[in-house]
Formats: C-alpha cells, sequence, structure tokens
C-alpha cells in the first residue's frame, strides 16, 4: 500500500513538473497571438513598410527570412548530414575523431554574436561577398551545424546493426549500404535535427545584423549579394529604434515570425512522419 | 568435390584467439553443419567465410580460406563480389523495413540490375526457391515487417538466393522460430543442398543430426572433429565430441 502512494506521489509531482514547463511555450504562444493578430491582414503581409515602418506592411523582411532560412538549410544540411555520416560510418575511433567531436560541441557553445564576428570578418569582409543574403545563410550555417551534425550522429547510430550486416551481406557495397539503408531509417532523427536548426536560424538576430540584415530596405532582393531585412532584426529594431512604434505592429511582426518557424516546422515535420511511415512500410 | 578450403586459420579478436588452427573442407553442395557450446567460436568461424569479421574493429585474420581454390583473402579481392558469391542468413530474420518486393531485389538492384521485368523474375523465382511464393504473391507491395517471423526468415533466404550464389552460410536460423517455422526452414535447406553449399550454425544438435551431411564439432575456437554426420553423432573419434553429442555437456 505504501508503495501505491508513493508511487502516486511521484506520479503528480512529474506530472505537476511537466505542466510548468509547457506553460511558458503556452503563454508566450498565446500572448503574442492575443495581441498580433489583430494587425494581420493581406496588405501587412505584402506590403513594403511606409512612414518610417510605423505603416505598411512587412513583406521585405518576410522574404528576407525565408531566404536565409532556405539558404542556411541548403548549406548545413549536406554539410552536417555529411559530416555525421563520416563520424559515425567511415570515421576510425581515435584521437582525430575525439578532437572533431569536442570542436562541433565547442561550436554548440559560442554564443551566436560571436557567430556574427566570424561571418563578418570571413564571409562579408574576407571572402568579399559583402552584406548579403550569401553571407548570413553561411553564417547562419554555422551556428546550426553542430545541431544538425549532433542530431545526425545520433539518428545514423540508432540504426541496427542487423540492417547494416544484412545489406553488405547481400554484397551492397558500403556507400550502398549507407545510401538504402542506413539513411532511410536515420531519416526522422536528421530531420528533427534539422527542425532544431530552422527555428534557430529563422530566429537569430546578432548572427544576421553583422552579416545580412538591412535597417530599412523597401524592396525585395535582387541576387544573393543583396542586402535583405530579416523578421528577427526588424523586430528589434522596431522594438527599440523607432520611437512611437505603435505597438500592434511589434506583435504582428512577432506572430509572422513565430508563424513562419511553424510553417517550416510543418514542413519538416510531414516529410519525417512520411519517411517514419515508410520506414515501417 | 570440395567448395571452401580452410588451411591453419586462425582469428584473434584483439589479443583473444577466437579460432585456433582450423582446417577443414567444404563440400560442394552438402549442407555442412556447426555444432559446439556457445563461444566456442562457430559462429566467428562461419563470419570468417564472408569475410564479415572484417566489420569488427580489431579483428587479425591469418591463414587460408579457398573457395574454389582462390584465397579469399588476397588483398586482391573485392568483398563484395565475394560477399554476392556467398550469401548469409542471420540468426535473428532481418528484413528491411521495406516491401517483400523491395526486400528481394535489393541485392539485384545494387549490382545493377534495374529492369524491371527481370527484377520480376528474379523475386518470383527467389520466393518460390524459398517456398515463400504462394504465401507472399498477393501482398509483395506489402510491407516485409508485416510477416511471421518464420516468413521473414525464409524471406531472408529468398533474399540471399537472389543473388544466386554459390555458397549460403546461415547463422542459427531457426533458434528464434517456433517448431512449425523450424521444421518449414529445415525442409527448405534440404531442397537448397541441391543446388547449393550450405554452411549451418545450430545450436540443436537434432537438427544438426536431421539435415546435415558433415558435422563439424567447435570447443574453445579449435576444430575437434568433423566428419560425416552420422559418424559424428554415432562414432565419434574424440571423447569430447561424445561427451557433446550425448549431452554430458555444454
Amino acid at each position: 500500500m505504501n508503495k501505491k502512494i508513493e508511487e502516486g506521489v511521484v506520479f503528480s509531482i512529474l506530472s505537476f513538473i511537466t505542466m510548468i514547463v509547457v506553460i511558458p511555450t503556452l503563454l508566450i504562444i498565446g500572448y503574442i497571438l492575443l495581441k498580433g493578430i489583430g494587425t494581420i491582414n493581406w496588405e501587412f503581409l505584402t506590403a513594403m513598410p511606409r512612414q518610417g515602418m510605423r505603416a505598411g506592411g512587412i513583406y521585405p523582411a518576410i522574404i528576407g527570412t525565408l531566404y536565409l532560412v532556405i539558404g542556411t538549410i541548403l548549406f548545413a544540411l549536406p554539410l552536417g548530414v555529411g559530416s555525421g555520416i563520416y563520424l559515425t560510418e567511415y570515421a576510425k575511433q581515435g584521437m582525430l575523431s575525439r578532437i572533431i567531436r569536442l570542436a562541433i560541441l565547442n561550436l554548440a557553445g559560442v554564443p551566436s554574436v560571436v557567430y556574427g564576428l566570424f561571418g563578418l570578418g570571413l564571409f562579408v569582409l574576407f571572402l568579399g561577398f559583402g552584406s548579403s543574403i550569401l553571407a548570413g545563410s553561411l553564417t547562419l550555417a554555422c551556428l546550426i551545424l553542430p545541431i544538425v551534425i549532433t542530431a545526425s550522429e545520433e539518428a545514423l547510430k540508432s540504426v541496427p546493426i542487423s540492417y547494416r550486416e544484412a545489406s553488405l551481406a547481400l554484397g551492397a557495397s558500403k556507400w550502398q549500404t549507407i545510401q538504402n539503408v542506413v539513411l532511410p531509417h536515420a531519416m526522422p532523427g536528421i530531420l528533427t535535427g534539422a527542425i532544431l536548426g530552422i527555428g534557430r536560424a529563422a530566429g537569430e538576430t546578432a548572427p544576421i545584423l553583422l552579416t545580412v540584415a538591412a535597417f530599412f530596405l523597401p524592396r525585395l532582393p535582387k541576387s544573393l549579394f543583396d542586402q535583405v531585412m530579416a523578421l528577427p532584426y526588424h523586430l528589434y529594431i522596431i522594438s527599440t529604434q523607432v520611437p512611437n512604434m505603435p505597438e500592434e505592429i511589434k506583435y504582428g511582426t512577432a506572430l509572422v515570425l513565430l508563424g513562419i518557424v511553424g510553417l517550416f516546422y510543418m514542413i519538416a515535420t510531414s516529410i519525417r512522419i512520411k519517411f517514419k511511415i515508410s520506414n515501417r512500410a | 568435390m570440395k567448395k571452401i578450403s580452410i588451411k591453419d586459420l586462425n582469428l584473434y579478436y584483439r589479443d583473444f584467439q577466437a579460432l585456433k588452427d582450423i582446417s577443414l573442407n567444404i563440400d560442394a553442395k552438402k549442407v555442412t553443419a556447426l555444432i559446439g557450446p556457445s563461444g566456442c567460436g562457430k559462429s566467428t568461424f562461419l563470419r570468417s567465410l564472408n569475410r564479415m569479421n572484417d566489420l569488427i574493429d580489431g579483428v587479425r585474420v591469418e591463414g587460408r580460406v579457398e573457395l574454389e581454390n582462390h584465397d579469399i583473402y588476397h588483398k586482391d579481392v573485392d568483398v563484395v563480389t565475394l560477399r554476392s558469391r556467398i550469401g548469409m542468413v542471420f540468426q535473428k530474420p532481418n528484413p528491411f523495413p521495406k516491401s517483400i518486393y523491395e526486400n528481394v531485389a535489393y541485392g539485384p538492384k545494387r549490382h545493377g540490375i534495374k529492369n524491371r521485368k527481370q527484377l520480376d523474375e528474379i523475386v518470383e523465382k527467389s520466393l518460390k526457391k524459398a517456398a515463400l511464393w504462394d504465401e507472399v504473391q498477393d501482398r509483395l507491395n506489402k510491407s516485409a515487417l508485416g510477416l511471421s517471423g518464420g516468413q521473414q526468415q525464409r524471406l531472408c533466404i529468398a533474399r540471399a538466393l537472389a543473388m544466386e550464389p554459390e555458397v549460403l552460410l546461415m547463422d542459427e536460423p531457426t533458434s528464434a522460430l517456433d517448431p512449425i517455422a523450424t521444421a518449414k526452414i529445415e525442409e527448405l535447406i534440404t531442397e537448397l543442398k541441391k543446388e547449393y553449399t550450405i554452411v549451418i550454425v545450430t545450436h540443436s544438435m537434432q537438427q544438426a543430426a536431421r539435415i546435415s551431411d558433415e558435422t563439424a564439432f567447435f570447443l574453445m575456437g579449435e576444430l575437434v572433429e568433423m566428419d560425416q554426420t552420422q559418424r559424428v553423432f554415432t562414432t565419434p573419434r574424440d571423447q569430447r565430441t561424445e561427451d557433446y553429442v550425448t549431452g554430458r555437456f555444454g
């Protein structure tokens, strides 16, 4: 009987703690939804900003963020998955792979503003990309690389050895085995990493501040070497730099940013589910 | 006629010697059973015949394993080609999480066969050989994971047969199956030896007695005795073999 009570108490405490964890998320989303939803209309989403950003829309910032997220994923996913594959499948366990892993771990701990400075030095100035979508995407890609690599590694490691053996025993080469058996099975896990990375990339302000983001640019970018406005930076500016900014626009902008992150989550999640189903089938 | 000839095979996991001076011949189109207590090296020996031990870090092999007089450990040997000549079936059925069709077509596809009609034929032929065709022919595109354990194991056999190997290695293929499924696999093995050379590791001495022509008894990394199965079970030469087959230890 005592055991039963103990069990009940532990269960209640743990479920209560979990509730507490969920509350901030719900509050943030709810609060922004409530304050921002009134601002959202067709004009807000598709018009250029006017009157020193106090009116009109946030169209260029939305497009800018979309470009940056897509650019970041295009760079980070192949690089991250590639190194994940190398580390789990090919690298010999030894000094070198330990150093690489340590470097990746450290990379994950670097503050985002340092990435911004790094991107400014390497991509913007040294490689001469200028303040551009290219430089911003590359900088954000560096930022989310540790997330993508770690997730890929974990996902690849979780593929049962029996699948690899079966494939190799059928005379498939190592690369064929990775392509046809290991990667499809690891894909949901890899995509989870990508999802987390997208969230990070879409929301970061400091790295894009120094490498791509324009303060005010009421037109769409013409090339990869063009600057863009981006939602997080725009939000920062209208919240701190522009006097007499209507409150609703700030919350509207925040809501759109949340919406875009949510949209990418949804796309990645649906791909993830598709892979999970085909893994079972 | 001998198909595989093993000469002075020694295998080490780092400092541990798992196989000691193994020399034996495996006859073509016969079933050779490898028996012995757990940890005696019989599975390691089996996996050294298609170089699956290569995958394990720190394994060192000395001696020769000749497939039709060619050393499979020679540096010029392409492991991929070798493994398409020597198929393997594992202890636990391990179909890919793909359709039944894709499982069987997996090997041929990796070796460059793309023609759908040709693949259809290979799949049908292999499933028929594995005595599974009648049970799955109308659900080839369904998941292989929906099959029963015994069916899954026969699918794995079909998958190996699709490569048209010369030798089939089986590592305790029935140890995860119920008696009925086991009987079906045993029947299948008896059928398959008309065309293939089969080497099977088994824990069950009754199974070895039922299906094999030759039996090799391993103990602590050594080959104690190898002979015609009937002899090994009725008039073994070595006392340790007799103790083992009569159930006095192991």
